[in-house]
């Protein structure tokens, strides 16, 4: 899809057929809507509500030449590199974390040419996904100007028809899916989310096809006793699938707290040798399992506890 | 009391943040000279960090790794989105952002993106973040950086976040600055620091003046405070 294209988009939402009440379908079910070459947004920030289970999914599926957009990308964007499920990254940044230093995976794919990272700022990112949201082409900002993001994106300037001042012009980031994790949807894909809300409520509308994780499934009737409580509708979401723990090893907010142990091991294995440590790591955690509970059920309980106790801890 | 490098540039950032101004801070050095000069001297500061948090307290011992994690929850006064809290700078309710870079040339501008070409990097580095974005809305820039030749360089490599509202630089060995006509100077010696060390260490053209004031070097009460945040050494 071009950048900015919104006639498209909206032609795209309105001749969709959704489906008739039920959302809630299998992990493979949910995978099986995205198809390759398709542009996917993936929700969450970094290592926070990052939709692992679906994105796991799609890599058992073997999807190829997807082109990927995240505010702020982390571990998946590695899985997704080394497995060829992508070549083009479209985000603001990418690493494990700060003080893991630079991602030896992302110097060798981007230094090496195997995948293209087309960086933006991250507000710029944000402001794509809200102009998309929105149903319109563009929004104009005071970022990016006079540095050369503004050279190397689709980002242009515009003149203010009212001031006269150069405004950056920064296009609407319409995809074919977006993906993300929530903490308790219904059937239908109502959504509440705790906590940080990133930037999924943007994202959710700017795609064509929105898939949706959810740690809790919940009755019908919990939700229309709480409507406030909706922060994406099940008008924009076509599919539910039900993951407890479906962002780990990242964290969900108030529930578990980032396996940083497992995030330092994968550090350190990739420091040392490489694409060949991501392959031996989606050999164990991605394509050893077969579903998500079966990838949760490789960490130790007590692990786990440990993490939800921290969660708990951090946000009571 | 004997300090690093990391504890002296979070120590004078943190004097140069005054009671009631807002921060942008990122994670790191930022974040923690922003809650140190919050416990010390500035009560009513008030810090936004970009994954979208107002006015974090940040338990000692459990500092946060990213900008966007639990960690920075407790105690905050609000959780809105990402995009809300650079909307908050571009409206121009941020006094002060912190930005830092592999490259930062006598303009202030800085790289955190590649070294090398953009489409055949040497180096792929992280990327802007929200460097860019900090850089370009909020109201005073400061950069704190380690104070290195190959770092501070006639021309970075791209120019990922502009220098326009750089206000200072702080590194281990000074404080530098910008006259009127935006052109930097040394403004303050780190103690032990020497002229001839930092011009050794400096890859552009620095105006000194006739007089070179040095810092005082950080009080006990500002070590012990510091420490205190970070038991465990992640960032000092």
């Amino acid at each position: 899809m071009k950048a900015g294209d919104f006639r498209d988009a909206r032609r795209r939402i309105e001749a969709k057929r959704r489906p008739s009440g039920e959302r809630l379908m299998s992990a493979a079910g949910a995978a099986r809507l995205v198809k390759d070459g398709d542009q996917v947004i993936i929700g969450g920030c970094m290592f926070s509500r990052t939709p692992m289970a679906i994105l796991h999914e799609l890599l058992r599926h073997g999807r190829r030449d997807l082109v990927i957009s995240r505010n702020l990308s982390w571990l998946e964007a590695e899985l997704l590199m080394v497995a060829a499920a992508t070549k083009h990254l479209v985000t603001s940044w990418q690493g494990l974390g700060v003080p893991w230093g630079l991602s030896r995976i992302l110097r060798e794919q981007v230094e090496g040419g195997h995948a293209r990272f087309e960086e933006w700022s991250h507000f710029a990112m944000g402001l794509r996904f809200r102009a998309a949201a929105m149903g319109v082409p563009f929004l104009p900002a005071l970022t990016m100007l006079g540095s050369d993001l503004m050279k190397v994106s689709q980002a242009k300037t515009v003149e203010c028809p009212f001031t006269g001042e150069t405004l950056a012009a920064i296009p609407a980031l319409f995809a074919d899916v977006a993906i993300i994790h929530v903490h308790r949807a219904d059937r239908f894909g109502n959504c509440q989310i705790d906590g940080y809300s990133h930037m999924d409520e943007d994202i959710c509308r700017a795609a064509t096809t929105v898939i949706v994780s959810a740690e809790e499934i919940l009755p019908e009737d919990e939700v229309r006793k709480h409507p406030d409580r909706t922060k994406i509708p099940s008008l924009v979401v076509d599919a539910v699938i039900e993951a407890p723990f479906g962002a780990y090893p990242g964290e969900c907010y108030g529930l578990y707290e980032t396996d940083f142990a497992h995030v330092d091991a994968y550090a350190q294995a990739t420091r040392a040798s490489g694409a060949q440590a991501v392959q031996e790591y989606l050999r164990r955690y991605v394509y050893g399992v077969s579903s998500h509970a079966e990838f949760m059920g490789l960490f130790q309980p007590d692990v786990l506890r440990d993490r939800q106790a921290a969660a708990k801890e951090l946000t009571s | 009391m004997s300090y690093s490098a990391s504890e002296l540039m979070t120590i004078t950032a943190a004097r140069m943040l005054y009671d009631g101004c807002s921060v942008f801070a990122g994670v790191g050095l930022p974040l923690l000279a922003g809650i140190l000069a919050k416990r010390l001297h500035a009560p009513g500061l008030q810090m936004i960090v970009e994954g979208g948090i107002v006015d974090p307290e940040v338990i000692p011992g459990w500092l946060p790794y990213s900008t966007n994690e639990m960690r920075l929850a407790p105690r905050a006064t609000m959780l809105p989105g990402i995009t809300d809290t650079f909307l908050l700078a571009q409206r121009g309710f941020l006094d002060f952002g912190f930005v830092s870079g592999a490259q930062i040339d006598a303009y202030g501008n800085l790289n955190s993106s590649v070294i090398g070409s953009y489409n055949k990097p040497k180096v792929r580095l992280p990327g802007s973040g929200g460097a860019n974005d900090i850089a370009s809305l909020c109201r005073d820039v400061i950069v704190v950086a380690a104070h290195e030749k190959r770092r501070l360089v006639p021309a970075v490599d791209f120019l990922t976040s502009p220098g326009a509202r750089v206000r200072h630089i702080i590194t281990n060995l000074a404080v530098l600055g910008f006259d009127a006509e935006r052109r930097v100077r040394i403004d303050i010696l780190q103690p032990g620091a020497t002229l001839e060390q930092v011009l050794d260490e400096t890859g552009f053209e620095l105006l000194v003046p006739e007089r070179v004031p040095t810092a005082d070097p950080p009080a006990e009460a500002e070590l012990t405070a510091l420490r205190a945040l970070d038991p465990d050494r992640v960032w000092l």
